[in-house]
């Protein structure tokens, strides 16, 4: 099987310091890679690299078969690479229905196609407050709205970026089963998380970072076997 | 009554121009977040394109109104070439570096506006149809101004549905709160831009061409404007449509209503009123609250103190300058005069704009206040040359006092935009008040006395002083307070986390700097014996500027050898007729090509050396 997604020797720096020191990983397609490591291991840092995100960066990042390594974010996000950021940066002054037309793209092949009102059912708090402008939702509900927005892009995958990060339990649980939802419709996503039980409950395969390198790459169910590894990556 | 309705009248006509050039700068400075200089030359521009379209055409409705259309869009497609060729490398520059560039623009397009329309008044057809008066209440009140005023409500209408009710409305309104999440959501900047740029220059040029029909059309529209356009817009908030409406309807007003009470200091009004709106509401009438204001000017690399070597090579470079009047000639001595007087002056704005980081756009005002200073001690008390000198600072600082205790309050493009606000006052009071500065006349016949009459002892009168007052800038730099005003650039939110009144030390170093500029403003009268209110011009600012950013911002030495390299640069060049254009492509050049400066440059090649 090829990969959807290849990234191999990817350096990046912030300034003087070299924060990502040649990651390699690959994401097959319908796959759920679950990224994980401590804060400041260089996830967040690998997602915005591959996302054309960073001016200062090097190494090969392949999707869908072509070389993106030196394309601007807008070209990669129109070859289907949906970006959903750790901070949500949902347009404040704009309604939860014009962040979605911020989003809209083309149908994609090969891609679930994603309409407002198929976002509606999947998040349903949204479709309560379709005319709310972002500045005047909770967290919970940017979150929900950040990642619909980058659907309606209808990517073939998606980087999600600490998607339960500093969310109340109940709302993890609800961005879990939307995971496994998207899975459900082929979608490839790379997540990046610390919360171990969240990416246990959705990824296929588990990809650790320490310090800029891969450390352990396998079977989620691996890794949690593996209680030497995580100890030493994850402290848990 | 009667009359007061049709000065009322009067001032929304008035108001809906000034609305459409706003609503473009607003636009485009939403977006880019580029505070674009060139917008009043674009106003320009459409102006002189419907003239010469309407003089050929315009004589039927169709070709009078397809005229200006076709004006607007020119300007528009010209303003979609400078994104292209120009702004779109600048987007990650220091706002500093943005502001002269668009600068050079202007430079450049007063220079062709210049040779194609020559330097005359133009004085344009009348709209067919519409060149009739209506009576209001008995007064005669021109139909076309009746139709200007309708037309600003229907643009601010247009504007809405554009950015409410479409695809790429909605796609400008995202970019204008985070180009990167757009970007990341496969959205084009650059052509987004682009479009930006075209529709915000279209509207100048509309704001333009529909001019000519209402006055001459001349090369100083492009200053006055923009500056009225700032205005509007800083009093509206940035980036708010309904704000620059609001805004333009209250200024048209000042202005029509200004003129009847204080017909003196109609100019000084506007500004006023802006300095009182930004004082009591810091985001505009209808802003908001911006997430981070943008930094006027990045931090660099720190400076270092030069050591023992540098002080001495300075020592010797001043006995060598000191020494010059031994050889060289009466006019070589009369261009050095100016150049240690332009060091002073750059290097007290390198002390707000390098050490504080605070871009200040009126900085001429206080060299301007000290050449006045000097000059009206000597014209009305017959003051002798040292009281003149003593008093030239004075009053500088003491102006610079009281502005700094505006400007400070806020940072970023608003303080650039305070500092031109009290620049534009000063100029005003010079230029209106008659009775004592003369105005446009000017003053005349400040020469130093006999013993200091020669050139070569004024020279090194200049000398002396200027030595001493880089010293004592050179040692507030280096001094606990120097190093807080640093602090107070880079991170002032740490700053006053530790106990720093950083405010206040802004405000100290405005008014230090405000001293030294008029200390070099007082040499200034007495090397040319006149002072007029082109000193304190808004030009006259943007040289200082391009001095310190000729020489280099983070650099020490950088204003003095700014200062000279653009000093003799322009007596170079003021034998050419097309100064303006080679000035506006050297501005233009060094952002692009050199942001260090040369100072900077030679240092950077210096480390090259010493590594290699």
């Amino acid at each position: 099987m090829t990969a959807l997604l290849t990234v191999d020797g990817l350096h990046a720096w912030y300034g003087r310091a070299h924060i990502l020191q040649g990651v390699g990983l690959t994401v097959g397609r319908g796959e759920v890679v679950a990224l994980m490591g401590r804060n400041g291991a260089g996830k967040s840092t690998t997602m915005k690299a591959v996302m054309g995100l960073l001016a200062e960066r090097r190494g090969r990042v392949a999707f869908a078969g072509t070389d993106v390594s030196a394309w601007p974010p807008h070209r990669i996000a129109r070859l289907g690479l949906g970006y959903v950021p750790e901070d949500r940066r949902v347009f404040a002054e704009l309604t939860v229905r014009e962040n979605l037309e911020v989003g809209r793209q083309p149908p994609r092949a090969g891609a679930p196609l994603w309409t407002p009102d198929r976002l509606y059912a999947l998040f349903p708090n949204l479709a309560e407050m379709k005319d709310r402008r972002g500045a005047r939702m909770s967290g919970g509900e940017q979150q929900m709205l950040t990642l619909a927005r980058t659907l309606m892009g209808n990517p073939s995958l998606l980087l999600l970026d600490e998607p339960s990060e500093g969310l109340a339990p109940r709302i993890v649980q609800q961005m879990a089963d939307a995971v496994r939802t998207l899975k459900a419709e082929g979608l490839s996503v790379l997540l990046s998380e610390q919360n171990l039980g969240f990416a246990a409950a959705v990824a296929d395969r588990a990809v650790v970072i320490e310090k800029g390198v891969v450390r352990w790459d396998g079977a989620m169910a691996a890794l949690l076997e593996d209680g030497d590894a995580r100890r030493a990556y994850l402290a848990v | 009554m009667d009359f007061y309705l049709v000065q009322f009248l009067s001032g929304l006509a008035q108001a809906a121009t000034l609305f459409l050039v706003a609503s473009g700068l607003s636009i485009i400075f939403g977006v880019t977040r580029i505070v674009n200089f060139a917008h009043g030359s674009f106003y320009m521009l459409g102006a002189y394109l419907a003239w010469t379209f309407v003089e050929r055409w315009g004589s039927d409705v169709l070709g009078f109104w397809g005229g200006v259309l076709l004006a607007a869009l020119l300007v528009g497609a010209l303003g979609a070439v400078m994104e292209v060729l120009l702004l779109r490398r600048l987007y990650r520059s220091p706002e500093l570096f943005q502001l002269l560039a668009t600068f050079g623009v202007v430079l450049l397009v007063q220079d062709a506006a210049f040779g194609v329309w020559g330097p005359e008044d133009l004085l344009g057809r009348r709209a067919p149809l519409l060149k009739g008066t209506v009576d209001i209440l008995g007064r005669p009140f021109p139909l076309y101004d009746l139709v200007l005023i309708a037309l600003g409500p229907a643009v601010l209408g247009l504007l809405w549905l554009l950015f409410n009710r479409t695809r790429w409305g909605t796609l400008v309104r995202a970019a204008t709160q985070d180009r990167e999440m757009t970007a990341a959501l496969g959205v084009d900047q650059a052509r987004l831009f682009t479009g930006v740029l075209f529709l915000g220059s279209a509207l100048a040029g509309l704001g333009g061409a529909l001019q000519v029909p209402r006055e001459a059309v001349n090369l100083h529209m492009d200053m006055a404007m923009v500056v009225e356009a700032f205005v509007v817009v800083v009093v509206g908030g940035m980036g708010s449509l309904p704000g620059a409406f609001l805004a333009s309807l209250l200024i048209g007003q000042l202005q029509a209503f200004g003129i009847l009470v204080f017909p003196q200091i109609t100019l000084v009004l506007v500004f006023l009123f802006m300095a009182v709106v930004l004082v009591l509401r810091p985001y505009g009438l209808l802003g908001r609250k911006e997430e981070a204001p943008p930094p006027a000017a990045a931090a660099g690399p720190p400076f270092a103190p030069t050591g023992r070597r540098a002080g001495l090579a300075a020592l010797a470079a001043l006995a060598a300058l000191a020494a010059v009047p031994l050889l060289a000639g009466e006019y070589a001595l009369i261009v050095l005069t100016e150049v240690a007087i332009l060091a002073l002056a750059a290097a007290s704005l390198h002390l707000l704009v390098g050490f504080g980081g605070l871009v200040s756009f009126g900085h001429a005002a206080y060299f301007g206040l000290g050449a006045y200073g000097a000059a009206l001690l000597v014209k009305h008390v017959a003051a002798p040359m040292p009281l003149a000198l003593l008093g030239a600072p004075v009053l500088a600082g003491a102006a610079a006092l009281i502005a700094g205790w505006f400007c400070v309050r806020r940072s970023g493009l608003y303080f650039a935009m305070l500092t031109l606000a009290f620049a534009q006052i000063a100029w005003s009071i010079t230029f209106q008040w008659y009775g004592v500065t003369g105005g446009d006349n000017g003053i005349l016949g400040v020469w130093p006395p006999a013993w200091a009459a020669s050139r070569a002892v004024y020279y090194e009168v200049t000398l002396a002083l200027v030595a001493a007052a880089l010293w004592a800038l050179r040692r507030a730099a280096f001094a606990p307070f120097g190093y807080t005003l640093r602090a107070g650039r880079d991170s002032p939110l740490r700053a006053e986390a530790v106990g720093i009144d950083v405010r206040r030390h802004q405000w100290l170093g405005f008014a230090l700097a405000g001293t030294a500029a008029g200390l070099a403003g007082g040499l200034y009268a007495f090397a040319k014996g006149s002072v007029f209110p082109t000193l304190l011009a808004v030009p006259q600012s943007v040289d200082a500027l391009v001095m310190v950013l000729m020489g280099g911002i983070q650099t020490v030495a950088g204003p003095v050898v700014g200062a000279a390299a653009f000093h003799l640069l322009r007596t170079t060049l003021m034998a050419s007729e097309h100064w303006r254009v080679i000035l506006g492509l050297v501005i233009v050049a060094l952002v692009l090509l050199f942001p260090q400066g040369i100072a900077g440059f030679a240092r950077r090649l210096w480390n090259r050396g010493a590594e290699a």
